[in-house]
């Protein structure tokens, strides 16, 4: 069995898979990960991911759900003193110019930022 | 597996849209994954390597296929029925599926007069030891709000139409209390072994959106 949506090979009504892109699935671990080393409680992380899908601008469908997934992990984060603000967004911008700096088809390494 | 590796970075969230010959895009929100982990590891706070295990154990071994176990053993065995209603977080971890925020499950029984349905209007709770990763439709805004306050139209919607006196119980989820339900066994399955019963059992039928597969169209 490779795709949840598959019980005993019978196909169930047609359905995203669980992660639409790969960062969705990482930013999914992170919390998972965090969680489970007692770096906040799920009812920490519970309440956290509440406050962003109750956004008033949250999408009927469901779609930007890992876009406040990750709103609530950066809150919590930085709440907890894990991460600032500007680190966050220090280590982005680092990661995007490593991106450019990487040749095509080459695996983009933080290493490869020329602002390092 | 989330794609790592080199030669397949072009999954991890490049876009193809607009690169030059010669360099690469990370999507932002690639990037702002990709910064939160390098951050968090650099701290100490995470382990790389735990990360893919994580992915990988959601993307391949986790899935309703669990919670369609547990159903037909349920369904083939009164005994473990019995003990699935009075404990069900001990009754599940004996199939080896566990919960690993520690969080308790309870096993609610459809019959012939109530009819249960799960949501979580809080965020996106769910048994994800038995049922994988929720869908798309149970995170989304009118699903979490709609099941409680509508729960028959909700139903109706999802194709099933229960009858008027059938009583619809809503269970609300939380971080701690996740509910998994057990739909009523199909007529014409008696003396199958679990294996075959557990091919009836889809996953919406375990959140309460669907009945359980009829025994003709196994």
């Amino acid at each position: 069995m490779s795709q949840p949506e598959i019980v005993a090979g019978h196909p169930i009504e047609p359905d995203t898979p669980a992660f639409a892109e790969p960062w969705q699935a990482q930013a999914f671990a992170l919390v998972i990960a965090l969680a489970e080393g007692g770096k906040f409680s799920w009812n920490e992380w519970a309440a956290a991911l509440s406050q962003q899908v109750h956004r008033r601008d949250a999408a009927e469908d469901g779609s930007d759900y890992y876009h406040h997934w990750m709103r609530a992990l950066e809150t919590l984060l930085v709440e907890k003193g894990m991460a600032s603000p500007s680190a966050i967004e220090d280590m982005t911008a680092a990661w995007q110019r490593a991106a450019h700096a990487t040749p095509h088809g080459k695996p983009i390494e933080l290493a490869n930022d020329p602002g390092l | 597996m989330l794609p790592r590796d080199p030669g397949q970075t072009n999954l991890a969230g490049m876009s193809h849209d607009h690169h030059h010959d010669h360099d690469n895009d990370l999507d932002p929100m690639a990037a702002r994954v990709r910064a939160l982990e390098t951050i968090l590891t650099e701290k100490g706070l995470i382990d790389p390597a735990a990360i893919d295990a994580i992915v990988e154990t959601y993307e391949t071994k986790v899935g309703p296929r669990n919670g369609a176990r547990v159903v037909a053993k349920a369904w083939a065995d009164a005994d473990y029925a019995d003990w699935l209603r009075r404990d069900a977080t001990a009754a599940i971890a004996s199939l080896g599926f566990s919960g690993r925020q520690g969080e308790h499950m309870q096993a609610v029984f459809n019959t012939p007069d109530t009819h249960n349905l799960v949501v979580c209007t809080l965020c996106s709770c769910y048994p994800w030891s038995v049922l994988g990763l929720p869908p798309v439709w149970y995170k989304a805004p009118p699903y979490r709000s709609r099941a409680v306050i509508d729960p028959r139209g909700v139903l109706e919607e999802f194709g099933l139409t229960l009858p008027p006196d059938t009583k619809i119980r809503v269970w609300d989820s939380t971080a701690e209390l996740r509910y998994l339900v057990v739909p009523m066994r199909p007529e014409g399955t008696e003396g199958w072994d679990e294996t075959r019963l557990a091919e009836l059992v889809s996953r919406d039928s375990m959140i309460g959106t669907a009945l359980a597969r009829q025994a003709e169209a196994a």
